[in-house]
């Protein structure tokens, strides 16, 4: 239980710190290093209680539900090669905190790096801790996520932006493809557990799907590991705060490639696929990165490349496919992330305090810095393999294992040890350079800055690190030993060989190896040190070879031209077009289905009426004039449009459906006063008689013709093949059958939409309510046209009569127009509110209800608008449009809410039967107060759009403000 | 009987995708009114047509069937709000671009 609760602990901590950090005032440098350092100390110390747990081939688990149904549980699991991480991590961590504290300035927002780093922290103790594949998947995302942010951490330099978007490019893919392969291998193993998938190796090796899988998880570990052809990002990222680059590139980020490496050696290791590309990749990466690092300039480019290199050596261990190589892996990932971050380090200190990273430019710093430059030469003799320190003892392996690794090609393990001592030489060189060049020579001159020691506290974690590789080149067995074998017997079971971790073994091919190899890289640093003064950054042959460019243009050619190209090929910014082609497609898509129905024909059909087919007479003929004139005779073919919509009315009354008629009636009414409102604002165009209409258009408008034909016909013969077939059952009964005992209504139509429908109908009304508010924003920030804005027409024939005759005042004519009916439409106002009442009263019975009663007394106060004018209007009676939709919605919501009080779901309804003074007792559902909402709502809404369109007509006569005269 | 709302459904739906295709806003929007016309008696008519049917709940006698008329008396109120929001579009558009085609600019001549 205990052991469960550290294992959270060391993964929820740096998530739960990096909360706290990111909300720190942006000055609290010292306040936000102590929470980090305690956060990763805190982790260090759950880390080493659990040592006694997952020593010896133990492992710690904590499982919680997660997924259930893809058989993803949310699981922790350590065992000895997860700790080791853990320690890494989190150890590392504290130094880098500790460094980080006197390598930021005051001036950087350090709330968002510490926050950032602690993510960072957090997302690489869950990858390395994780107990399924999809979570290792997920947390595998989450470091390159927070990788990104931490290397754009300085977002104002342009190198930065482009280093992190590259790094994230490349790892989020990798991790895509990562996560095909963790869902091949559970679909393949029938679980994503870690612990089942690593039992199940031979099952994978010998599954058809092992090509895909390894292709994939190669992918994902290679661009991670920043491995050859992948490589080139990791340079890039050398844009971050030094800080990040060696936390990042020592001992987390790019070592989660090859922990998933190791981690699945024992499910996908053993096979010559495995050795070719594992061991292939590896071993060019470890060259080519070698022979980078010795032609680099900058001083955490050499180390990047150096990193590559010495990621790449890790690989090819890996993929010799023997388990003492994996150890010797194992090692060299500790040793490395402890030398590297050191010079990491040691290379910040120069960068901070010489203002510079450019080695052509540093030299004799060791007079400067000596204490520094001891720390520094330590850990360079490290990475270069001197004896007595840590990167000797890891190197002695690779040279053995070099030696006596059996290769699917004979002749190609003889060549691997001379390999070996090339890149070893290459290593030795670049360390060399790293060290000479920065720290011997001449006296420094003319650098940005005087060099001094760097405060105490800042070269303490260097002190650290560079202890343990002494220590541990010393004392191998002694400090690294129980560590690395519950380890390697944690990735290698029971095939754990027998190895001697001591410095000194007797003079053998090894050590003989290892002495060609410092002398090599001495030889090589003098020969090429003349040429390195002056030369450009970059090794010599393959200098405009550049990977970041290649993948940059291949994102270009993709992302840009091939879209641009599709584009144009493809697009239009034409309406019609896209317009014609949806019709087109839709023709098509339905033709097939449809001609199969057509071809059955049962003539269930009965007798035409002719007084509907007279109705539809006059309603197709609407339409089709509709369509002829809405070009240049628009109110006609608004008027004709009405003519359709009547006919439509009479037929759902027709048929029984006396609710839609009473709708769609007063729909027309509405929409034709608001299309009347809107027709002013439309520019004028007058027919041209001439017949000009190029070729062109005549065919563009034969094609339509074609589409709207066949649209039409299409969806007749649809109406028809299912109107000439008996229904099938339909769930109408359901609602017939419910809507009085449940519903409480006889009006079925309406119980549906405030009962059985309620919540399709509050989503509706919320759509309304919206549209409503939408316009009256879109109406707000009106501009109407300059020729519009002039009164109209008709109004300045009134006006010129006003002021042609004596006695009357300009405006008199208008005001008195339409007189006579404007005094009808007035005493119309109480019926048409009474008959709106009536509806809505009977609504749950009769055709009637919330909808129809709320377009009503929309319409009757638009009778009033048109009848008297807006001002005469306003001046008497003030509507509350959205006081109206707001009452409307509150109330629906409440009425659905009402329900949860009495414990049963939203906008259940209920039925009682209260007794009314004077009327008696009244049957009544808690329905009704939802449709009184429904109600309020419509008025709101429908008065709402009506009024902002017709103030519109209060702009244009408003006299020109900017003196643009007869205007 | 069918016939007639057949032909009406499908002279409907001609009228407004001719419509719909032309290039001025206004033709588009009595277009689209037209076209949800066809689709709404479509959407009623797949209830089959029920002709002196009472459409209320009576005793001892049939009813039409309420639940396209549910769908259908939904879909007018919506095509309102659209062809509202269609129509104030169109003139914010007309008010910024000068021009009343569904491009914002008149065509090439």
């Amino acid at each position: 239980m205990a052991h469960e609760f550290l294992l959270i602990l060391l993964v929820a901590l740096p998530f739960a710190g990096s909360v706290v950090a990111a909300f720190l005032p942006a000055n609290a440098r010292n306040a936000e290093a102590w929470l980090a350092g305690a956060v990763a100390v805190a982790g260090m110390v759950a880390a080493l209680l659990l040592w006694p747990a997952a020593a010896e081939g133990g492992v710690v688990r904590f499982a919680a539900a997660w997924l259930p149904l893809p058989g993803a549980d949310f699981s922790l699991r350590m065992d000895g090669f997860a700790w080791m991480f853990a320690l890494l991590v989190t150890g590392i961590g504290a130094l880098v905190v500790l460094y980080a504290r006197y390598y930021m300035s005051p001036q950087d927002p350090v709330p968002r790096f510490f926050s950032f780093l602690l993510a960072f922290m957090g997302s690489m103790l869950g990858l390395v801790l994780s107990g399924n594949l999809i979570q290792l998947v997920f947390f595998w995302e989450l470091t390159s996520l927070f990788s990104f942010l931490l290397i754009g951490y300085w977002h104002h330099q342009q190198a930065a932006r482009d280093g992190a978007r590259l790094a994230l490019t490349l790892t989020a893919l990798g991790g895509l493809a990562l996560f095909g392969a963790a869902v091949l291998i559970g679909r393949a193993v029938g679980s994503y557990d870690l612990g089942e998938v690593l039992a199940a190796g031979d099952l994978i090796r010998s599954h058809r799907w092992y090509l895909p899988i390894l292709v994939l998880v190669l992918a994902g570990a290679f661009t991670k590991s920043a491995q050859f052809p992948f490589h080139f990002w990791l340079p890039q990222a050398m844009a971050a705060p030094t800080p990040v680059s060696a936390y990042l590139h020592s001992a987390t980020m790019v070592k989660a490639g090859v922990f998933l490496l190791a981690r699945l050696w024992p499910v996908l290791a053993g096979t010559d696929v495995w050795f070719w590309t594992v061991g292939g990749t590896g071993l060019v990466t470890l060259l080519l990165g070698g022979w980078c690092a010795i032609f680099q300039q900058d001083l955490k480019g050499l180390l990047a490349y150096s990193t590559i290199s010495n990621l790449g050596l890790i690989t090819l261990l890996l993929g010799l496919n023997s388990p003492l190589a994996a150890v010797a892996a194992v090692f060299h990932i500790m040793n490395h992330a402890t030398f590297k971050a050191s010079l990491f380090m040691a290379a910040g200190i120069i960068d901070h305090e010489a203002g510079t990273r450019d080695i052509r430019r540093l030299s004799g710093l060791y007079r400067l810095m000596p204490y520094t430059a001891t720390l520094a030469m330590v850990a360079a003799a490290a990475m270069a393999g001197v004896p007595l320190l840590n990167g000797f003892i890891s190197k002695e392996m690779f040279f053995t294992e070099a030696i006596r690794a059996t290769t699917p090609v004979p002749a190609f393990g003889e060549v691997l040890p001379y390999i070996a001592v090339v890149a070893s030489a290459f290593t030795v060189a670049y360390s060399l350079r790293f060290i000479h060049g920065a720290f011997f020579g001449p006296p420094p001159h003319d650098l940005p800055r005087t060099p001094h020691e760097p405060p105490r506290w800042m070269r303490f974690p260097v002190d650290v690190l560079v202890l343990v590789c002494l220590l541990v080149g010393v004392l191998p067995a002694l400090t690294l030993g129980r560590i690395l074998d519950a380890a390697a017997r944690s990735i290698l079971g029971a095939s754990t060989p027998v190895y001697d971790l001591a410095v000194w073994h007797g003079f053998n091919r090894a050590v003989l190896m290892s002495l060609v190899a410092l002398a090599g890289g001495a030889l090589l640093y003098r020969l090429l040190s003349r040429y390195l003064a002056t030369s450009p950054d970059g090794p010599p042959l393959l200098r405009n070879i550049d990977g970041r460019r290649v993948f940059e243009r291949i994102l270009v050619t993709l992302s840009w031209r091939w879209a641009r190209s599709a584009e144009a090929l493809m697009g239009t910014h034409r309406l019609q077009w896209q317009l014609r082609a949806l019709v087109a497609v839709a023709l098509v898509v339905a033709f097939a289905p449809l001609a199969r129905g057509l071809a059955l024909l049962p003539v269930a059909a009965t007798a035409p009426d002719p007084a509907l087919a007279l109705v539809w007479l006059v309603g197709g003929g609407c339409a089709l004039g509709a369509a002829w004139q809405a070009k240049y005779h628009r109110l006609a073919a608004l008027i004709l449009m009405g003519g359709a919509g009547l006919a439509t009315a009479l037929t759902f009354m027709w048929f029984s459906a006396p609710d839609l008629a009473l709708t769609q009636i007063l729909v027309e009414v509405v929409t034709t006063v608001l299309m009347l409102l809107g027709l002013r604002w439309l520019p004028k165009r007058f027919e041209r008689i001439d017949g000009s209409a190029t070729p062109r258009a005549r065919a563009r408008r034969g094609f339509d013709l074609v589409l709207a034909v066949a649209g039409g016909t299409g969806v007749a013969a649809l109406a028809w093949s299912v109107l000439t077939r008996p229904p099938p059952d339909t769930i109408a009964n359901f609602f017939l059958t419910r809507a009085l005992p449940e519903g409480g209504g006889r009006n079925v139509v309406n119980v549906i939409l405030v009962d059985f429908r309620g919540f399709d109908t509050l989503g509706e009304i919320s759509v309304l309510g919206a549209v409503a508010i939408t316009v009256f924003a879109l109406l707000r920030r009106f501009r109407p046209a300059p020729e519009s804005i002039d009164v109209p027409e008709q109004q300045r024939i009134q006006n010129a009569y006003d002021e042609a005759h004596p006695g009357r005042q300009v405006g008199d004519s208008r005001d008195k127009y339409l007189a006579v009916p404007a005094v009808l439409m007035r005493w119309m106002f109480p019926p048409m509110m009474a008959m709106a009442l009536y509806l809505f009263l009977r609504g749950h019975d009769l055709p009637g209800g919330g909808f129809v009663a709320g377009l009503m007394v929309a319409i009757a106060l638009i009778v009033q608008y048109m009848g008297g004018g807006i001002r005469w209007v306003e001046t008497r009676l003030r509507v509350h449009p959205l006081r109206w939709m707001g009452f409307g919605l509150l109330l629906a919501f409440a009425t659905g809410a009402g329900a949860w009080l009495a414990g049963y779901p939203f906008l259940t309804s209920h039925l009682f039967e209260p007794a009314l003074p004077g009327i008696g007792r009244v049957p009544l559902a808690s329905a009704l107060f939802f449709d009184l909402g429904v109600f309020a709502l419509v008025v709101g809404a429908t008065t709402l759009i009506l009024i902002a369109l017709a103030h519109q007509s209060l702009r244009g006569p408003r006299p020109p403000r900017f003196g643009t005269e007869g205007a | 009987m069918e016939l007639v709302l057949t032909i009406a459904i499908g002279v409907l739906t001609g009228s407004g995708i001719w419509l719909l295709l032309r290039p001025r806003t206004f033709q588009v929007i009595i277009g689209l009114s037209l076209l949800s016309y066809a689709v709404n008696l479509f959407i009623f008519a797949m209830g089959r047509l029920a002709v002196d049917v009472a459409p209320v709940l009576e005793d001892g006698t049939g009813n039409s069937d309420p639940l396209p008329q549910a769908l259908v008396l939904t879909a007018i109120v919506i095509g309102f709000a659209t062809t509202a929001l269609f129509l104030v579009v169109l003139l914010a558009n007309r008010g910024f671009s000068g021009t009343d085609h569904v491009d914002g600019r008149e065509p090439p001549p």
